[in-house]
């Protein structure tokens, strides 16, 4: 590989999508929907808790009416102080998220200075209206976005719709099939100032609630030993909770009666 | 139709390299040293935003001297091949001899080919696993490329800030240690460096995934005391 040097009139600044394009040409999406079944990621949450917030996803893709993968990962760090999750055809969105990723961290070393939540925000909402092609041939991801603003000392949470559209949620938000059920748990149960703890366990038992009324969407299994992605983001950054502890809150809401 | 003077070849290049190693004397200096965890890289230079050492890829940093613009330029170069091949690859193929190739070959052709040569020295330094996969690599404006053990020095002043950190080196230093060997070679024995003097980043096995981190301010003057 020779060094990418572009002229002062065509260099792609920052951006490593513009970049991506320039050394790259994406080939054309073939025309009409695709005869064939893909695989599907479903159901992320994000809560709003006193330190910051709270993302989680659970485990389960499906292709049609198959379980393709049961340990699918769809919450991810976006850099230190936010998180991507999503939803929809499952290989364009862990591309995206990659892609995501990368943009972020090379806007960073480019420029010296890290970019604004706000300008993440947008950056994945131009990412998204990029992909609206291939959302009308049955391949729509929509991610939700969540960091912690260190300017304003406050987590934030972003929805999306396919074409783009970016909305600032202020309590809680969810994406994917079982987001109505999953949501509606979150809804009743959200108060404003959780602690850690409250709001773990609410999207632990949105998830599973979830489960029960969604197919597409994966229950925690104690016998498998596979539990939801779920990860908090605060001034300490993002961090994911680990199996162990969600093993025990698991446990204690089969236990407490809340997973009739 | 007037025919152009004659100018041997040799004095063609030899003209180029002058022209090169003044603009580069101009600037002031820049160290790598490996220690302890990794490697550390100290510049002189006094503005805050204008940086000459910053972060190519989870390993791999980069150290400029000469012309601003245009070590900027192979810097965001640099940073364009590894996030690229990181992308197309993965990330563990991003390695820094092939970073030190590609820059040699383009610093290489554009002094044979183009009216200038860049007037640059460059540094691309890797911290591996263990302090025996550390490297180096230090690449002149010309397109020649040394791989160099335990430091390297680029800048005006080279040689006599080689010859001191040779005497201040020892393998396995601390932090402060490194850094200490590291701005004493730069000031030499008539001048002390303060730390706003300075620009101070390392590369350090204890970073976890990205091992770049800029020491400054409060952290710089805890280890620099007395200065």
């Amino acid at each position: 590989m020779t060094l990418p040097i572009f002229s002062a009139s065509d260099d792609p600044g920052p951006s490593f999508a513009e970049l991506l394009a320039r050394v790259r040409p994406q080939p054309a999406l073939p025309d009409g929907a695709p005869p064939l079944t893909i695989t599907h990621g479903t159901t992320v949450l994000g809560v709003k808790y006193a330190d910051g917030v709270v993302m989680a996803g659970d485990r389960r893709a499906t292709s049609g009416n198959l379980i393709a993968h049961k340990t699918m990962e769809k919450v991810f760090p976006a850099d230190r102080y936010s998180g991507v999750a999503i939803a929809g055809a499952a290989g364009p969105a862990v591309e995206m998220v990659k892609l995501f990723q990368l943009q972020l961290e090379h806007y960073e070393k480019v420029e010296g200075q890290v970019l604004s939540l706000e300008g993440k925000a947008n950056q994945l909402s131009s990412m998204v209206r990029s992909h609206l092609p291939a959302a009308m041939q049955g391949m729509a991801v929509v991610p939700i976005f969540a960091g912690y603003d260190l300017r304003r000392e406050v987590g934030r949470l972003f929805s999306y719709d396919v074409t783009g559209g970016r909305y600032e949620e202020l309590d809680h938000i969810a994406s994917g099939s079982g987001s109505l059920h999953a949501g509606t748990v979150v809804k009743l149960g959200f108060r404003d100032d959780l602690t850690r703890d409250a709001a773990i366990d609410l999207v632990v038992s949105a998830l599973y609630q979830a489960a029960d009324a969604d197919s597409a969407t994966g229950g925690p299994d104690l016998i498998r030993g596979i539990f939801p992605v779920v990860a908090t983001i605060t001034t300490e950054g993002y961090t994911r909770v680990d199996d162990g502890e969600l093993r025990t809150r698991v446990e204690a809401l089969v236990a407490g009666g809340g997973a009739r | 139709m007037s025919m152009p003077f004659y100018v041997a070849p040799e004095q063609v290049m030899k003209d180029r390299a002058d022209y090169a190693r003044k603009g580069i004397a101009r600037g002031r200096s820049a160290v790598a040293i490996l220690y302890r965890d990794g490697i550390l890289i100290a510049a002189e230079n006094t503005s805050g935003t204008l940086r000459k050492v910053s972060e190519i890829y989870d390993r791999i940093a980069f150290a400029g001297v000469g012309k601003y613009n245009e070590f900027d330029q192979l810097r965001i170069a640099g940073v364009r091949h590894a996030d690229l091949k990181g992308y197309s690859y993965s990330r563990e193929d991003v390695d820094a001899r092939s970073l030190a190739n590609a820059y040699a070959q383009m610093l290489g052709q554009i002094f044979t080919h183009e009216m200038k040569p860049m007037e640059v020295e460059i540094l691309v330094a890797e911290v591996g696993a263990t302090s025996a996969d550390d490297q180096i690599f230090h690449i002149v404006y010309d397109g020649s490329v040394v791989d160099e053990e335990r430091f390297s020095v680029i800048g005006g002043d080279a040689e006599a800030i080689a010859a001191r950190l040779e005497e201040a080196f020892q393998p396995g230093l601390e932090t402060a240690g490194a850094l200490r060997a590291a701005v004493g070679a730069l000031a030499g024995p008539d001048r002390a460096l303060a730390p706003t003097d300075l620009e101070v980043a390392v590369l350090s096995r204890q970073n976890g995934r990205r091992a770049f981190r800029r020491i400054e301010d409060a952290e710089l003057a805890t280890l620099l005391p007395g200065v």
